[in-house]
C-alpha cells in the first residue's frame, strides 16, 4: 500500500522539497523505505535525500502526532511572550512532552523558531495553519478541539485570522499599482532604460546587506550563461520581521511585476519565489494570483503581445530552516538539496540557480522596483537619505501598545518609530533580529539607514521590566538551533555560547566567563563560513558592551563548578532507585 | 607591494601563483605552511574545518576556498591566528568523544598532531559528551562516529576519487552526523572496500581498518616522529602516504 500511494503521487516534475512534504503530510513522518523510495524516484543517492529530511526542521523521522502543534519561540510571539508558559500548559493539558509524539498518536507539541506573527501576540502552527493571539483560554480551548478529535478545519474560523496593521505608509504602501501597468511600461521603454531607472534610484536590497540592485541587475545582465534566473526570497526568517509576510498577502501582483521586470531587464524566462515553510498558508492565495496574471497575459508566453519576452514563477517552499534566507544557501536548496551556504565567490550573480547567472532579491526590494519603473527614480529619491534612498518598511514589535506595520522614510530616528507605535520605557531595542543590533536608550537618536543603523525590517522593543539575559539566552538558543553545521566555529561556537549564558544566567558564572564570552564571540564572529556565524554573536558583543550589569548582576566571586554536582548524580539515583540522603552530594 | 602580476605574499614572504590556484595551493606549492584539517591536495576544497583562516586586510579568509589573486597581503603565521587556531582544534576535541591514550590512531591522528602543534595543553571547553552511534557491522572497516570531526575528508574521498559516495553528512548544527548511503544505512551493506581512500584518508579514528592494531609500535608513528606541518606539507592524493 505504501509503495502503490507513493508512485501514484509522485510526478516526475515535483520539486524534491514540495514531495517530501507530500509524505510528511500523508504519513506524518519520512521513513527509511519513503526516502529509498524517493531517492529512486528522482534518481538521488538515498543519502542525498536523507541529507534533505534531516537538515529541514519541518520533515520528522519518527512520526509526529495527528494534531502537531508547534508553538514559536520568538521573543515577541512566542509562547513566553505572555505570563505564562502557553506551551507547558498546553503540554499538560495534552499529556504530551514537547518534542515527543503521545503513545496513541493523537498530539505532538513542540517549538519553532519565529514565525513571523510578532505583531499578533503568542502564536502557534496547527499542522501548519497558524493561530495568533493565544491566550489560557485559548489554549484550554485548543486541547479540548484537539482531545475530542475534531479536525482542524472545523475549528473556529475565528481563531486563524490575522489582522494586520499598517500605521505608517510611505512611498510603497500608499498607491496600489494596477496589474500589468508596471511591465507595459517597462516594456515600451525597454531594458536598458528600466535597468537605468533602477540605477538612478539607488536602489538597495531590503533584506539587510544593502547590495545596489541596479548593479545586481547589470552584473547578472551581462554575465555568461545559458539561462538566467530571477528568484524572490521570501524566507522571512529573521525573528521579529513580518513585513514580508504583509506584502506577500498584500501586494503579490506587485512583486510579481516586479519579477516579471527583472526578469525582462536581465533576459531571464524563469522565476522562483521560495517562500518559508511557515507562511506555506498563503501558498494557495499567491498560486491564485499567478494563475490570474497567466490569463491576463502577464505571464507566460508573448507577455502583453512581446513576442521575444517569455517568463513564468514557480513557487517553492522552504520546510524550516533560518540559514535558508542566506542567498547561496536558498539557491542550494531550491535545487533540493540542504541550505548549507556556498563558497563565495563566485556569487549568484553569475554562478547562481543551477549554475546560471541569478537575481536573488527580497520580497520589499522586488515591489520597490516595481513602484520604480512605474513612478520613476526621482519620486523614489524624494524620500530617504543620501546612501539610503527611498523608504523602508519595519515590522515593529514587542513591548509597545501598537505592534504592526511601518513604512518610514528612511533615516528617520530610533526615537520616532518608538513614540508612534506608543512604546514607553524602553530599556533597549533590537534592530534587525538577533543577527542585527542591539541598541540601548542613549542611542535613541540614531537613524535607520544603511549609513547608520541597518535592519531587515525586524525592530523588537524590550520594555524596562524584560530580562536581557533571558533575551540573549533565547537568541543564543535560536542560532545554535539555526547553525547548519557546515563549520566549526558556527557549529561548536553557537552551542557553546548558548552554554556559557545559561551557566551565568544558573549562577554558576564567574569573572572568567565574561572574558570568555568574548572572546567566544569574536572568534565566532571573525572564523565562520557565512552571514549566520558572521553575525550570531553580535547579541553578545552589543549586550557586554551596552548592558554589562545583565552579565555581572549574577556571578560567583570565586571559582565554582559549571554544572551542578548533586543533580549529575541523578542518573546514579534513578538506576539504584535511591534518594536517601546518603545518594546526594552535601552541598553545605 | 610586489610589482610581479602573479605573486602574493604572506607573511611578508612572496609566493608565485598560478591561475585558479588558491591561497592553500600557492603556500603548499612553496612550502609555506597554513594549518588544515579538512583539506587534502588532490581533492576538491571545502572549507569547513576553518583553521587555514588567514587575514588579508580586515577580512578573514579560509586560505583553502580563497582564490590567490595578485597582490594579496596575506597573514598567516601570527600569534593571535595560531591562538584562534588553538581554540578552533580544542572545539572540534570537545563536540566530539576523543579517547586518544586508547585510539588506535593515536600517534598518527591529525587532529592529535594539530593539538601538539599548536601548543594546546588542554580542552579549554567543557565536553558535550554526544551520543554518537558506533557502526561495527563491516568486516574490515570500523567506523566510531564519536570520534569524527565532519572533515568531509571521506565524503569527498568517496565521491570524487572511489567513485563510490560512500558517506554524507546530515543534521544541522551540533546533530551534524555521518551517514552512509546503503539500504540499511550500514557500512556492511555499502560497496566500501578497505582499498578505497575513503577508508584511509580520515584524519582521526572515526574510520578505521579493523585486525590491524597497532602493528605500529606507539612512539613510532607518524606524528611521533614529524609534525602536522612536515607531513602537511608533502601530503596529496597523487603520492598517497599510506599509514
Amino acid at each position: 500500500m505504501l509503495n502503490s500511494s507513493l508512485h501514484n503521487s509522485a510526478s516526475p516534475h515535483e520539486h524534491l522539497l514540495h514531495r517530501l512534504y507530500a509524505l510528511q503530510q500523508q504519513f506524518l513522518h519520512i521513513s527509511p523505505e519513503s526516502m529509498q523510495q524517493v531517492a529512486s524516484e528522482f534518481n538521488l543517492p538515498v543519502s542525498q535525500v536523507a541529507s534533505v529530511v534531516e537538515f529541514y526542521s519541518f520533515f520528522y523521522t519518527q512520526p509526529c502526532g495527528r494534531f502537531h502543534i508547534l508553538f514559536s519561540n520568538c521573543t515577541s510571539c512566542g509562547y513566553l511572550a505572555g505570563e505564562q508558559d502557553l506551551m507547558r500548559m498546553l503540554c499538560q493539558l495534552l499529556q504530551v512532552t514537547p518534542g515527543k509524539t503521545r503513545q496513541d498518536g493523537l498530539a505532538s507539541v513542540d517549538e519553532t523558531s519565529c514565525i513571523g506573527l510578532c505583531d499578533q501576540g503568542a502564536s502557534l502552527l496547527v499542522n501548519g495553519v497558524p493561530i495568533p493571539a493565544l491566550d489560557p483560554e485559548k489554549i484550554t480551548q485548543i486541547a479540548q478541539r484537539i482531545t475530542a478529535g475534531t479536525p482542524v478545519t472545523n475549528w473556529s474560523a475565528e481563531w486563524f485570522k490575522i489582522r494586520d496593521t499598517v500605521h505608517q505608509r510611505n512611498l510603497l504602501l500608499t498607491d496600489r499599482l494596477t496589474p500589468g501597468s508596471v511591465l507595459h511600461k517597462a516594456l515600451q521603454q525597454g531594458a536598458n532604460e528600466s535597468l537605468e531607472v533602477i540605477q538612478q534610484s539607488g536602489l538597495r536590497g531590503r533584506g539587510g546587506a544593502g547590495f545596489d540592485t541596479g548593479k545586481k541587475w547589470q552584473l547578472c545582465r551581462v554575465a555568461s550563461g545559458g539561462a538566467r534566473y530571477v528568484v524572490c526570497n521570501a524566507d522571512e526568517g529573521e525573528p521579529g520581521t513580518f513585513k514580508d509576510r504583509f506584502l506577500l498577502s498584500e501586494q503579490a501582483d506587485a512583486l510579481f511585476e516586479g519579477m516579471a521586470v527583472c526578469a525582462f531587464v536581465i533576459g531571464a524566462n524563469k522565476g522562483f519565489v521560495y517562500l518559508r515553510g511557515e507562511y506555506r498558508y498563503l501558498l494557495s492565495h499567491l498560486q491564485a494570483v499567478l494563475e490570474q496574471r497567466r490569463s491576463l497575459g502577464l505571464l507566460g508566453k508573448n507577455i502583453l503581445g512581446h513576442e521575444n519576452f517569455q517568463f513564468d514563477i514557480d513557487i517553492v517552499v522552504g520546510a524550516g530552516a533560518y540559514i535558508c534566507g542566506e542567498e547561496s544557501a536558498l539557491i542550494e536548496s531550491l535545487e533540493g538539496k540542504p541550505g548549507i551556504p556556498r563558497i563565495r565567490p563566485p556569487f549568484p550573480v553569475t554562478h547562481g540557480y543551477l549554475g546560471q547567472p541569478t537575481v536573488i532579491n527580497n520580497v520589499e526590494t522586488l515591489i520597490a522596483a516595481a513602484q520604480i519603473v512605474m513612478h520613476g527614480s526621482a519620486w523614489f529619491k524624494s524620500a530617504g537619505t543620501e546612501h539610503s534612498t527611498g523608504s523602508k518598511i519595519l515590522s515593529v514589535s514587542g513591548d509597545c501598545r501598537s505592534p504592526g506595520i511601518y513604512e518610514y522614510s528612511f533615516g528617520v530616528h530610533i526615537q520616532q518609530v518608538l513614540d508612534d507605535c506608543h512604546a514607553h520605557n524602553v530599556q533597549a531595542v533590537q534592530i534587525g533580529g538577533p543577527a542585527g543590533k542591539l541598541i540601548g536608550a542613549g542611542d535613541f537618536n540614531r537613524a535607520i539607514s544603511f549609513e547608520d543603523v541597518s535592519t531587515g525590517g525586524s525592530f523588537l522593543i524590550f520594555g524596562q521590566q524584560r530580562d536581557l539575559l533571558a533575551i540573549n539566552r533565547n537568541f543564543a538558543r535560536f542560532f545554535a538551533h539555526e547553525s547548519c553545521g557546515f563549520c566549526t566555529p558556527c557549529r561548536v561556537g553557537t552551542q557553546l555560547l548558548k552554554n556559557n549564558l545559561d551557566k551565568i544566567a544558573a549562577g554558576r558564572g564567574t569573572a572568567y566567563d565574561i572574558e570568555a564570552l568574548k572572546q567566544l564571540s569574536h572568534l565566532i564572529q571573525h572564523q565562520s563560513h557565512c552571514g549566520l556565524g558572521h553575525t550570531a554573536a553580535n547579541h553578545v558583543l552589543d549586550s557586554l558592551q551596552c548592558f554589562p550589569q545583565i552579565f555581572s548582576a549574577n556571578l560567583k566571586q570565586h571559582f565554582t563548578a559549571q554544572f551542578d554536582l548533586d543533580q549529575s548524580l541523578e542518573n546514579a539515583r534513578q538506576i539504584t532507585h535511591r534518594d536517601d540522603a546518603a545518594a546526594h552530594l552535601d552541598n553545605g | 607591494m610586489s610589482a610581479n602580476p602573479n605573486t602574493i605574499t604572506i607573511d611578508g614572504q612572496e609566493i608565485p601563483f598560478t591561475a585558479k590556484q588558491t591561497i592553500m595551493d600557492a603556500a603548499l606549492a612553496a612550502g609555506v605552511y597554513i594549518p588544515y584539517l579538512c583539506h587534502y591536495p588532490g581533492l576538491p576544497p571545502s572549507g569547513n574545518c576553518r583553521l587555514c583562516v588567514v587575514e588579508i586586510g580586515n577580512r578573514n579568509v579560509a586560505a583553502c576556498i580563497t582564490p590567490a589573486v595578485a597582490g594579496q597581503e596575506i597573514r598567516n603565521n601570527t600569534p593571535e591566528l595560531n591562538e584562534v587556531r588553538k581554540t578552533v582544534t580544542q572545539m572540534l576535541f570537545v563536540e566530539g568523544n576523543h579517547i586518544c591514550p586508547s585510539c588506535e590512531k593515536t600517534g598518527n591522528c591529525k587532529l592529535q598532531a594539530m593539538g601538539y602543534y599548536l601548543g594546546m595543553l588542554e580542552d579549554h571547553f567543557p565536553q558535550f559528551y554526544q551520543r554518537r552511534e558506533m557502526d561495527a557491522s563491516h568486516a574490515e572497516i570500523l567506523l566510531d562516529r564519536g570520534r569524527c570531526i565532519l572533515c568531509d575528508l571521506c565524503v569527498r574521498a568517496s565521491r570524487d576519487v572511489d567513485g563510490k559516495n560512500v558517506f554524507a553528512i546530515v543534521g544541522r548544527g551540533t546533530n551534524a552526523h555521518l551517514i552512509i548511503n546503503s539500504p540499511t544505512g550500514k557500512l556492511a551493506d555499502s560497496t566500501i572496500a578497505t582499498t578505497d581512500l575513503a577508508a584511509t584518508i580520515c584524519p582521526v579514528g572515526a574510520i578505521l581498518i579493523k585486525e590491524q592494531g597497532y602493528q605500529v609500535p606507539v612512539g613510532q608513528r607518524i606524528y611521533d616522529q614529524h609534525t602536522i606541518r612536515e607531513i602537511g606539507l608533502q601530503e596529496s592524493i597523487a603520492k598517497k602516504n599510506d599509514d
